[in-house]
């Protein structure tokens, strides 16, 4: 019997969103980014705007967010996504304009750009993982990076007098007159990812409605340089990251 | 009859880029270029012909502003001064990489770090040997009157859009804060996103078309090899700028025995150097680059056959001078002369300092 036989329209259960590419992630099994980008996609697609969406990559992990995620994309310095979006918003008010930054990208050295854009209410979507550490230049301290959690650039763990305290920029701009939306949410349980999902679209729409900027982070996980498995990542995330970063709206208006 | 108006060089540059069709100008304050985004907010474009106008938290979200809207397409452009355009050479580097068309216009003030207000040329090396990171080159254009700083706003958008390329006009703050007559142009209507869509649809962040996958503008690549074939076209492309896109003008240069090399403010101050030689019986004439990338090295050595020494003259230490060296390349002597730190020198001291190297 061949695949073909069996992959029919009336047996398909679940299928990959048309607006993912084929490309293979080079994200490590376990990470969050993957499946914050599936959905994504699947609100791209079903709210049909794959060709009114841009996206702004950032650096780090989620730079090659341009080779899975079939829209047009803009990658940024270092940082400063919300300027790109910024421009790209002003320049085209009926696009659908998404930045995607993670936690030393958007809480570190795209501070100004982050707060400043979130402060003029620019109709933009922020997607901001947060995994508490840098992914790509491997495990080094993120501002967001938990007290006596060990990193790269933390090797005894981070500590108040050498490092500062971990920075909740979400609640930070949710004070923010021009931010309409800021959630945290996750990704962990198949549940989680509905609410993200929810999170998404209500973002997108807002966008569309010109309420001003909604922001969704995205407590994720970083398996591989908190070095725990996939599951243990999880486990971790619940007993040690929702405390401190609580699931759930912060602003809705 | 096209209209004149008596308008500073900052104000020449604003009402240019709403005749050219600027899409959008985003821009920080900084003195001595701030009239540049006051005149646009006067003027308040977006309610004729739709262009936006956004002051940034800084300039380095400025040009990365710049950076997303010249990825849509779109005709945008910035003004700053030199502390300003420090900031702005990691994002230049960047859209030199990703190979986009965008205007950022230099009133140079004297430096180096927050230095002074007035006007200096002091950014020569910063414009034309890089700035940012990496192998690039900026298109550099150097306007000497008002109706030049408003000419260059069109020029240099058909040249960043012709190579795909940041286009920098490198002015100072004397050409920035003079008044002189300037004659409006026709103006030039803003493409619509219809246009941009088929002009550059194909490479553009115009949203995803049926017929092609999404369009990915980055100047990332982790293979040395693909990064080294990225290289070779951006040289490649540098080099057909070198060969189509010199622009310089000559005065008094006919008869000359000696030349004088100066761009900007400083070629409007020998011009009078030259009348001061002339008077004297002293064959001296003046070689002013409009580009200083490209440089024109021709014009100057198609001069050499006739000239006994060459003098440029800068409101720095000495860089464009290392230009001019290269194009002699040692076949006649070449002296500099110059002051710094927002000092400026009087067409007689330039004659000074020109007679004193050459025992004239």
């Amino acid at each position: 019997m061949d695949v073909k036989d069996i992959i029919k329209p009336e047996n398909l259960v679940y299928s990959k969103s048309k607006v993912l590419t084929d490309t293979v992630m080079h994200y490590c099994p376990g990470c969050s980014h993957g499946v914050v980008h599936k959905l994504l996609a699947e609100v791209i697609e079903e709210m049909d705007i794959q060709d009114k969406t841009i996206g702004v990559s950032p650096v780090g992990c989620a730079v090659f967010a341009y080779k899975y995620i079939n829209i047009d994309w803009q990658q940024a310095a270092h940082g400063r996504a919300p300027a790109l979006a910024t421009a790209t918003k002003r320049l085209y008010p009926d696009k659908y304009v998404v930045a995607y930054q993670g936690d030393g990208d958007l809480a570190s050295i795209g501070t100004a750009e982050i707060i400043h854009a979130c402060n003029r209410g620019e109709n933009i979507v922020v997607i901001f993982i947060n995994n508490a550490i840098y992914g790509m230049t491997g495990g080094q301290m993120a501002p967001t990076t938990l007290l006596d959690m060990k990193t790269a650039t933390t090797p005894y763990g981070r500590s108040v007098e050498l490092n500062g305290h971990p920075l909740k920029i979400t609640e930070l701009v949710a004070q923010l007159e021009g931010t309409c939306y800021v959630t945290r949410q996750s990704v962990h349980t198949p549940a989680s990812a509905r609410r993200t999902k929810r999170a998404i679209k209500k973002a997108l729409e807002n966008s569309a409605q010109k309420k001003g900027t909604s922001l969704i982070e995205v407590v994720s996980t970083c398996n591989s340089n908190w070095k725990l498995s996939p599951v243990k990542a999880n486990d971790w995330m619940v007993e040690n990251m929702f405390p401190f970063y609580p699931l759930g709206d912060i602003k809705d208006r | 009859m096209a209209e004149k108006l008596l308008k500073k060089g900052n104000e020449a540059i604003a009402l240019a880029a709403i005749r050219y069709g600027a899409d959008g100008y985003f821009g920080y304050p900084i003195t001595p270029q701030s009239e540049v985004m006051e005149t646009l907010m006067e003027e308040m474009p977006w309610e004729t012909t739709g262009m936006v106008v956004l002051q940034a938290e800084s300039e380095t979200s400025s040009i990365n502003m710049l950076y997303g809207g010249a990825c849509c397409g779109k005709k945008v452009m910035t003004s700053s001064s030199s502390p300003g355009i420090s900031l702005m050479c990691e994002g230049l580097s960047y859209m030199a990489g990703a190979e986009l068309p965008c205007l950022v216009v230099n009133v140079i003030r004297g430096g180096p770090g927050l230095g002074t207000i007035q006007p200096a040329q002091g950014d020569y090396f910063q414009a034309v040997k890089g700035g940012g990171h990496g192998d690039y080159k900026v298109i550099v254009l150097a306007p000497a009157s008002v109706q030049e700083m408003y000419d260059f706003v069109g020029l240099s958008f058909d040249l960043a859009f012709k190579y795909r390329t940041p286009v920098m006009i490198l002015s100072d703050g004397a050409i920035g804060q003079m008044m002189e007559k300037v004659e409006l142009r026709e103006p030039i209507k803003r493409l619509t996103d219809q246009e941009i869509a088929e002009k550059y649809g194909d490479w553009a962040t115009v949203g995803k078309q049926p017929h092609r996958d999404g369009n990915i503008i980055s100047s990332l690549s982790l293979e040395a090899s693909e990064m080294e074939e990225i290289n070779l076209r951006l040289q490649a492309k540098y080099q057909k700028i070198k060969e189509n896109e010199v622009r310089y003008e000559t005065l008094q240069c006919e008869d000359a025995e000696y030349m004088l090399v100066a761009f900007g403010s400083s070629a409007r101050i020998c011009e009078s150097t030259v009348e001061m030689a002339r008077e004297k019986g002293i064959k001296l004439g003046l070689l002013r680059p409009i580009t200083l990338f490209p440089f024109p090295e021709e014009g100057i050595q198609k001069m050499l056959p006739q000239l006994k020494g060459v003098m440029s003259v800068e409101l720095n230490a000495g860089q464009m001078v290392e230009d001019v060296k290269l194009a002699v390349n040692g076949k006649v002597p070449v002296e500099f002369y110059g002051r710094m730190g927002g000092s400026i020198f009087s067409p007689g001291e330039v004659f000074e300092a020109f007679s004193e190297k050459f025992n004239l």
